[in-house]
């Protein structure tokens, strides 16, 4: 769906916007031009949790594309490849990456190559192919690249890179909303949704906005518990099974 | 209705949970050994990383051994001077384990050990067991039989440290038990299982306890071995899922006694052979997976601190 057609009635605000824009000719000055916020700040992990979704929405000033790219917690990441040794597959070679984002989803008002010059998604870090991952000394970086585009291969298998930018559609002229959806095993952490107003195939202004994901209740306390207090979880998992274990053989009792 | 495992990190069916405790359950029901062994490969199949499979399955053993040594001990079928011999072995081999596991892991092997271990173990048990079990039931068929011995004697019952075990009635070497536990402790730390499969037939053919005692005896030392697996993985690795663990067991001791019953209505050859079958299933399964291209030559593992 193309927007913005020629035959689109004149914005009212279009005589104080163009002066404003010539003022304003350096990109990003104005990012007031773009507001946005999710439904939510908190994805919340209860013990019921099969994934979830965030709702994007905001509004822009004037004609332009809106690009959203949400980005989880980076984290070093190894991946290792699988090699035949003596008949059987073997985990033979490792390669370790600085800095993964652990998860990364875009999404674009139109087709990005279409609305965006390719040294620009590059700058901005837009798409997978746009993520530069560093691949950890002493690895060459063509061996880097061959793993590279693998683990990228992996984690859109496991739902956590998407394959594809998202649809974000419009409401009218200025209004627009995405749904940012997020599987069940969507790593805990902050999170960054950065949302980019483009417009003749640039980054023309642009907001951040944090997301955080976490575990609640019971099972963040339990995971809370296991990781600060690992003795003590250690000692209570065995207990709970004991007496769990204990508990099932009184109604059988007579037999 | 799906739950969410804080460890394991993944949202998975409670009914597929308690129906996998239950199956596990009345497997052990039947054939009197613990289920381990099918039930982490189970768990790893349904989508729980394979390190917080084989941890949580030491813990879910821990309630499960239990609830079997009460059941066995009302009937007065356990050796506790037998029982605590074995554990002298099995505490030290599990430390050991737990820190091949965590060393295994760093390297990115952990997985690879988990199932060449499983094909070697399983494939010479399950074919010992179905030849054995096969002779028996030819014997059977023979009028009169061979006569039996009460036990057999070897060298390695000779050990030094001879000490008596009143209730096993056996005047053996302790190293005997001790170094048996040993092994089957550190299998229980790097396999996630108690060890019970093994365990008994060398209770009987090695050590040469009366069969009746067997079971709760090795239970016994079970419930010992997998607490202390249990506790070490969840200080050192961080595996254990507490939650995914009582999810099983709720199942598991369910299903047990719906095996028990069951498993009254079969003869021991028939059962021995049926056992049999299973494992070696398990273990082609395992060897074939380890042998055929895999469809992904790329995996990513999680970073270990």
């Amino acid at each position: 769906m193309r927007r913005r057609s020629g035959r689109r009635r004149p914005n009212p605000l279009l005589p104080f916007a163009l002066p404003l824009c010539l003022i304003c000719a350096v990109p990003q000055a104005r990012s007031a031009e773009i507001v946005a916020d999710l439904t939510s700040h908190l994805i919340a992990i209860g013990s019921g949790f099969t994934g979830a979704s965030v709702v994007l929405f905001g509004a822009i000033e004037g004609p332009a594309d809106v690009i959203v790219v949400v980005r989880g917690p980076a984290r070093d990441t190894t991946i290792w490849r699988k090699g035949k040794v003596a008949g059987i597959w073997v985990n033979a070679q490792s390669v370790t990456f600085n800095n993964v984002p652990s998860f990364y989803a875009v999404a674009a008002s139109r087709p990005i190559d279409e609305v965006l010059a390719p040294n620009a998604a590059a700058l901005y870090r837009i798409g997978t192919a746009n993520l530069k991952l560093e691949v950890k000394p002493p690895e060459t970086p063509e061996t880097g690249r061959r793993f590279a585009d693998a683990l990228i291969t992996e984690q859109q298998r496991a739902g956590l890179f998407g394959e594809s930018p998202l649809k974000i559609s419009f409401l009218g002229e200025r209004l627009f909303r995405t749904t940012i959806a997020f599987p069940a095993n969507v790593p805990t952490g902050s999170y960054l949704v950065e949302v980019f107003l483009v417009r003749d195939r640039d980054v023309v202004g642009g907001q951040t906005t944090p997301l955080v994901v976490s575990k609640v209740g019971l099972d963040a306390a339990v995971s809370d518990f296991a990781t600060r207090q690992s003795a003590a979880y250690g000692a209570i998992a065995v207990v709970t099974a004991l007496v769990a274990g204990w508990l099932a053989s009184l109604p059988f009792r007579g037999v | 209705m799906d739950v969410y495992l804080p460890i394991a990190e993944v949202s998975l069916n409670v009914f597929v949970l308690l129906g996998l405790g239950g199956v596990i359950g009345f497997l052990s029901g039947v054939f009197g050994v613990g289920g381990g062994f099918l039930l982490t490969p189970l768990l790893i199949f349904i989508g729980v990383p394979p390190a917080v499979a084989v941890a949580s399955s030491a813990n879910q053993l821990v309630g499960a051994s239990l609830s079997g040594v009460i059941a066995h001990w009302r009937r007065g079928n356990v050796d506790f001077k037998m029982g605590f011999t074995l554990l002298l072995g099995g505490l030290a081999g599990s430390a050991l384990g737990v820190w091949l596991f965590t060393a295994l892991r760093r390297l990115g092997q952990i997985e690879l050990t988990i199932s060449l271990c499983y094909v070697v173990m399983l494939g010479v048990l399950g074919g010992l067991m179905a030849i054995e079990s096969v002779r028996s039931m030819l014997r059977q068929r023979r009028p009169g039989g061979f006569p039996r011995k009460l036990h057999q004697h070897n060298w390695l019952q000779g050990l030094p440290l001879k000490t008596r075990f009143r209730r096993s009635k056996l005047y053996i070497s302790a190293l005997l038990p001790t170094g048996l536990g040993f092994v089957v402790g550190v299998l229980s730390a790097v396999l996630g299982i108690g060890g019970g499969f093994l365990l008994v037939p060398a209770m009987i053919y090695t050590l040469g306890m009366p069969t009746a005692m067997v079971p709760g005896t090795s239970l016994l030392q079970i419930i010992f071995v997998a607490a202390n697996v249990t506790f070490l993985q969840a200080y050192t690795n961080r595996t254990v899922d507490a939650v995914l663990a009582v999810l099983l067991l709720i199942g598991g001791v369910i299903g047990a006694q719906l095996g028990t019953r069951f498993g009254t209505r079969l003869r021991g050859e028939q059962l021995r052979f049926l056992l049999s079958l299973l494992v070696l299933a398990v273990a082609a399964k395992l060897a074939q997976e380890l042998t055929l291209r895999p469809h992904d030559l790329f995996a990513i593992t999680p970073e270990v601190g």
